[in-house]
């Protein structure tokens, strides 16, 4: 392992939780872009073809099919401009470089589909947790702007009813 | 006072800004240093900071080397360099420790350390020559330096022609650093580019004297 102290350094630039997404996975990648003073999102969809280096240096290579074309990005994992990564759908592979995918046209690019893996009934729990608490307070946020309309509206009543008589 | 200290490189490692471009940085490992002995032109004719840093075993220190730390109270240190000064020390005495602190409002600095030692090096590695070419005739020449100089006039090489010979483990200063970070509590400060030496080996940084 590294000295401590590059690894105090190494892990104070590092993102607080990195999407989880493996070899295979086929996935959108949410790409912040500058554009003068304006900062849009612009994304990119392709199959994960590799992973590699850590910490800071860690990368990943996406490949897709563009108008028959294969195009490749290789992105680094931990960049602030690398707003988000969400998995489209798993693919069922057995290596950790699927750069046999170069050699590949048409049909034969399709990876089969992979089961998503199986939750211990402790994570289950927790992410069921998760959403609940989501929803709850969503609903609360809501029930709030509610009672705060309704505050809003008899207050607009009670000031018109002044202004009339 | 110009300020300096003395410290040890850590590594190498890229961190992103928050606009996501990569700074490539070295983590040094600096202070702190203890203030052995200050230099001063009524006494040594010149002023300048003495800095220790790192303790040494006192079994492994000399007795002069123990008795000239005990001057100052402390333990002997296994790197101690001077910090030149332009005017007379003030404020800082022998026995004092200095931090990274010293470094606050400071952006840029010079570090000296001693570089790798490559041993015999050839000129294509010690000065940056071409090297012959891989085919057309070549033969066993392809990282030779090729001509030294003309011939029957003056028939010798001219001084200061560049050839093989030893290369790195040398004292080497790079100046001008940007300093990216400053990590009080850990004692660390981040510089954008490489620095002499290898990790572990020591090194002077010091304010830039650069203008």
């Amino acid at each position: 392992m590294q000295n401590k102290f590059m690894e105090h350094v190494e892990s104070a630039c590092l993102k607080e939780k990195v999407p989880s997404f493996e070899i295979g996975d086929t996935v959108d990648v949410h790409v912040r872009i500058l554009e003068g003073e304006k900062e849009r999102i612009q994304i990119f969809n392709g199959v994960v073809i590799a992973r590699s280096g850590s910490s800071t240096r860690e990368m990943f290579v996406v490949r897709r099919i563009v108008q028959g074309e294969g195009v490749e990005r290789k992105f680094p994992l931990q960049s602030p401009r690398i707003a988000d990564i969400v998995v489209k759908r798993s693919g069922k592979v057995r290596r950790a470089k699927l750069y046999f995918l170069r050699d590949r046209t048409g049909k034969a690019v399709r990876l089969k589909e992979r089961a998503p893996a199986k939750l211990t009934a402790a994570q289950a729990q927790a992410v069921k947790q998760e959403k609940r608490e989501i929803r709850k307070t969503n609903k609360k946020a809501k029930a709030d702007a509610k009672v705060a309309r309704a505050a809003a509206a008899a207050d607009s009543k009670a000031n018109s009813a002044e202004s009339d008589s | 006072m110009q300020v300096g200290l003395l410290g040890r490189k850590v590594g190498m490692t890229q961190i992103y800004k928050e606009d996501g471009t990569v700074l490539t940085v070295t983590v040094l490992e600096c202070g702190p240093c203890t203030v052995l002995q200050v230099r001063s032109p009524e006494v040594d004719g010149y002023s300048a900071l003495q800095l220790g840093f790192a303790d040494k075993r006192r079994k492994s220190a000399t007795q002069p080397e123990r008795g000239h730390a005990k001057k100052a109270g402390s333990e002997p240190k296994r790197y101690v360099r001077e910090i030149r000064q332009d005017k007379p020390v003030e404020g800082v005495g022998a026995g004092e420790t200095l931090t990274v602190e010293v470094f606050n409002g400071i952006s840029c600095v010079d570090v000296t350390g001693t570089s790798k030692g490559r041993g015999f090096a050839g000129v294509m590695k010690r000065h940056g020559f071409g090297g012959l070419r891989a085919t057309h005739g070549v033969k066993r020449m392809h990282r030779h330096p090729g001509s030294s100089g003309p011939s029957a006039d003056p028939s010798r090489t001219r001084k200061g022609i560049k050839k093989p010979g030893h290369y790195g483990n040398e004292r080497v200063t790079v100046r001008n650093l940007d300093v990216v970070k400053i990590d009080a509590a850990q004692n660390l400060i981040l510089v954008r580019g490489a620095v002499p030496g290898p990790n572990g080996g020591y090194l002077t940084i010091r304010q830039t004297n650069k203008v």
